[in-house]
């Protein structure tokens, strides 16, 4: 059976120039980028190869980049360092319901030490409203957190406003672009942001391996100790093989964006084609008109999805509920239930996502499998 | 010959050794097995520890070391409605319910039987020690092989229709080699002990575990004859037969639980393990299950278990126009308690079973 992987928001498969870009840093390349030696010179020079290149990519300064374990952590380094070495300026943050657990927990965590935090609340199609922010803005707001891209839907915020309002305000600004890194154009000072978190293994990069642009004079504290690695930001022995593949990553992400971009959204189409033509009843969740076409987040209402995705993967088709953290829990999606309430749409939503090496063959068969495990489940009810 | 690659076998695994040889013994047998984790019950501390994330790990490990796919699936609702409302009704009109034959009849073999039907299965399996044959289109249930672990007990409650669908290849072995065939295949939960209790309490304090949800009501122990010889905690916390945490010393032999006055809030407590009060000659059972789906028309003679892991005892049933039963004893015994259930054999054949509901106390002196 060949198996179809229909869930690339969730992490992606290894571009083979990648492979190849960080195979000798495992092997004859394996000092460590600290060490006085040859070898360590090395592995160095691979690290500030790899920042020059990603910093021009988003728009950035070499040392801009900060080098980290993955998404998540370039996430809590920017909200968690960056509240704490403001404090002195003010004590509130704003972010949204539907942003990744990321940058929600870190907020928790904050909240627990006192800072106050407001989510703004998004429209169905999972949008903040400009006003909304506006609103919630005030004198002692040092953060501002708004994801690029949404992961379960792929609704696009309005970041380049936001970071408009937000000039002249003493407010940090920090984007959360893991899901938008590599499959749109991104560059810092057009959305004026401060901070920005990416990681690789969204973009057919290596697990465990991300990056937190960090704008010129923009001060956090670190989260982890022990080293002087990243500038004092980050300590710990860098991740030379994992960042070489980053940066290889990035470059193949972006040289073959538009068309990505374009398969992606003929995918999209071809996929609902199918539902059409099969009598399927569904909604699409997100922003129809402007999301990012990559990902297609569907609700099948009244099916229970355990069973959906189960069957699926019983026939070989990848896809998924949400996001893969909150897979294997009973509670639908934050993000569903920010857009459409605790209700069967949020509750019978999945998320298909499109990606390299995905093929118009394959999307077609998937649609297929579709309709005919929704007919087996509700056969059985 | 239908081919067993053909054949889709859904497992109910615990993360226990019973059922991850369920599963192993079934690959082996070259069916395609899924394996699937039930979380019943969530008893996260406040250290963020949940014995079902531990449990759901060794599913994994064990799944991935025979090679079939595994997911969990959610029941907590339905075992709270189904089975713990059921379990804490019981408790609050003084009875000692089994929740563990609840849980088969409406959980394992119920909606986690229809999750598996939607997922395709032909069957579903589980690592109880009991036995099915099939006779002219009819399901026939049997003791397990190994006498000592036979689970038909807690299975009495089911259907044709539930059985049909079910497989236990566990009921053919013996528990030590059940073991061993988890040793040999080197399976992560060979060593594993098995669990005990009640699953959703575990290891906890059973009387600390129900006063979270019940209101205990403090009243009086006394005799048969009225004198008061201290006092109980509430009365859901005892159960006939029981002579541990009564607190009363003195002379003589030790104390039991003989009766229950739920009218007036009284354990009755009496001296000696066979003391008269304790035994009952029969018994009426109500929400009887007949496993052949047909239920008998006339008195018949046969064995009962009044608890698990009892041994049987000669009966005569005599069903009531009702679909109630009664059911009388040939010799008198100890301890028959009203909220367990009462299962019937005829030899190797578990024929159903009914929850006991009222005893007839024996007429006549030990």
């Amino acid at each position: 059976m060949e198996r179809i992987y229909l869930d690339h928001a969730a992490t992606s498969p290894l571009h083979p120039e990648v492979v190849e870009a960080m195979l000798p840093y495992f092997t004859e390349k394996f000092g460590n980028p600290s060490s006085i030696h040859s070898f360590g010179r090395e592995a160095r020079a691979a690290l500030d190869e790899a920042r020059v290149k990603i910093a021009s990519v988003i728009g950035a300064s070499y040392n801009e980049i900060i080098f980290t374990g993955g998404g998540t952590e370039a996430d809590n380094l920017a909200i968690i360092g960056g509240a704490k070495k403001n404090r002195h300026k003010g004590n509130h943050i704003i972010t949204a319901v539907t942003e990744h657990h990321g940058v929600l927990h870190a907020c928790k965590e904050l909240e627990k030490e006192g800072y106050e935090v407001t989510y703004l609340k998004v429209a169905e199609n999972g949008k903040i409203s400009i006003g909304d922010l506006k609103d919630a803005l005030r004198e002692d707001t040092i953060l501002v957190s708004l994801m690029t891209v949404n992961n379960e839907t792929g609704t696009i915020q309005p970041i380049k406003e936001v970071g408009n309002i937000l000039k002249g305000h003493q407010a940090l600004f920090h984007t959360d672009a893991v899901q938008a890194a590599g499959k749109c154009p991104l560059n810092v000072d057009d959305l004026n942001v401060d901070l920005m978190a990416c990681s690789a293994h969204k973009f057919n990069g290596p697990n465990g391996t991300g990056f937190l642009y960090i704008r010129k004079g923009t001060e956090l504290v670190p989260i982890s100790f022990g080293g002087e690695q990243e500038r004092k930001r980050r300590a710990g022995t860098e991740n030379t093989a994992g960042i070489t593949g980053m940066k290889a990553a990035l470059e193949t992400a972006s040289m073959n964006m538009e068309a990505r971009t374009a398969s992606a959204v003929q995918f999209r189409k071809l996929m609902l084609d199918v539902f059409d033509e099969e009598k399927i009843n569904y909604k699409v969740n997100g922003d129809a008109e402007e999301g990012l076409p990559h990902v297609l987040n569907v609700s099948f209402p009244e099916v229970n999805v355990e069973q959906f995705l189960m069957n699926m993967d019983l026939e070989g088709i990848a896809v998924s509920s949400g996001s893969a953290c909150t897979a294997g829990s009973v509670d639908p999606s934050h993000v569903l239930i920010g857009m459409h309430g605790v209700n069967d749409r949020s509750r019978s939503a999945v998320r298909f996502s499109f990606g390299y090496g995905n093929t118009a063959e394959q999307v077609e068969r998937a649609a297929k499998t579709v309709s005919r495990i929704l007919g087996r489940i509700k056969a059985i009810k | 010959m239908t081919n067993n690659a053909d054949i889709r076998v859904v497992v109910g695994m615990s993360g226990g050794v019973d059922s991850s040889v369920t599963a192993h013994l079934l690959k082996q047998q070259g069916y395609e097995v899924i394996g699937i984790f039930m979380k019943n019950w969530d008893d996260t501390d406040e250290s963020g520890m949940c014995t079902a994330t531990e449990d759901y790990n060794d599913v994994i490990r064990v799944c991935n070391q025979i090679g079939i796919p595994y997911y969990s699936v959610n029941f907590e609702k339905e075992y709270w409605d189904k089975v713990f409302t059921y379990f804490l009704e019981e408790y609050k009109s003084g009875r000692t319910p089994n929740p563990d034959v609840m849980c088969n009849k409406e959980i394992k073999f119920k909606a986690f039987l229809e999750h598996a039907m939607a997922l395709g299965a032909d069957y579903v399996a589980t690592g109880h020690y009991a036995r099915t044959i099939t006779e002219n289109g009819r399901v026939k249930m049997l003791r397990g092989k190994d006498r000592n672990k036979d689970q038909t007990y807690f299975l009495n409650a089911l259907s044709q229709e539930q059985l049909q669908k079910v497989m236990f290849p566990l009921g053919e072995i013996d528990k030590p080699r059940v073991r061993e065939i988890a040793e040999e295949a080197e399976l992560a939960t060979a060593g594993k002990k098995d669990s005990t209790g009640i699953c959703f309490i575990g290891e906890r304090n059973f009387k600390e575990f129900l006063s979270q949800y019940l209101p205990a009501q403090k009243g009086n122990m006394e005799t048969l004859d009225g004198e008061v010889k201290g006092t109980h905690d509430g009365l859901m916390y005892y159960t006939l037969g029981q002579r541990q945490g009564l607190g009363i010393g003195g002379a003589g032999e030790p104390w039991f639980v003989v009766d229950k006055d739920l009218e007036r809030n009284v354990l009755v407590v009496g001296q000696g393990y066979h003391h008269p009060q304790l035994y009952s000659e029969g018994l009426y059972a109500v929400d009887v299950n007949w496993i052949s789906g047909s239920p008998p028309e006339s008195t018949f003679e046969c064995t009962a278990k009044f608890r698990y892991r009892q041994e049987d005892h000669a009966v005569s049933v005599i069903p009531q126009e009702d679909g109630t039963l009664y059911v009388e004893f040939k010799e008198p015994e100890r301890a028959v308690t009203p909220g367990q259930y009462i299962v019937l054999y005829d030899g190797e054949e578990c024929l159903g079973g009914g929850t006991i509901d009222e005893i007839i106390k024996a007429a006549a002196p030990v």
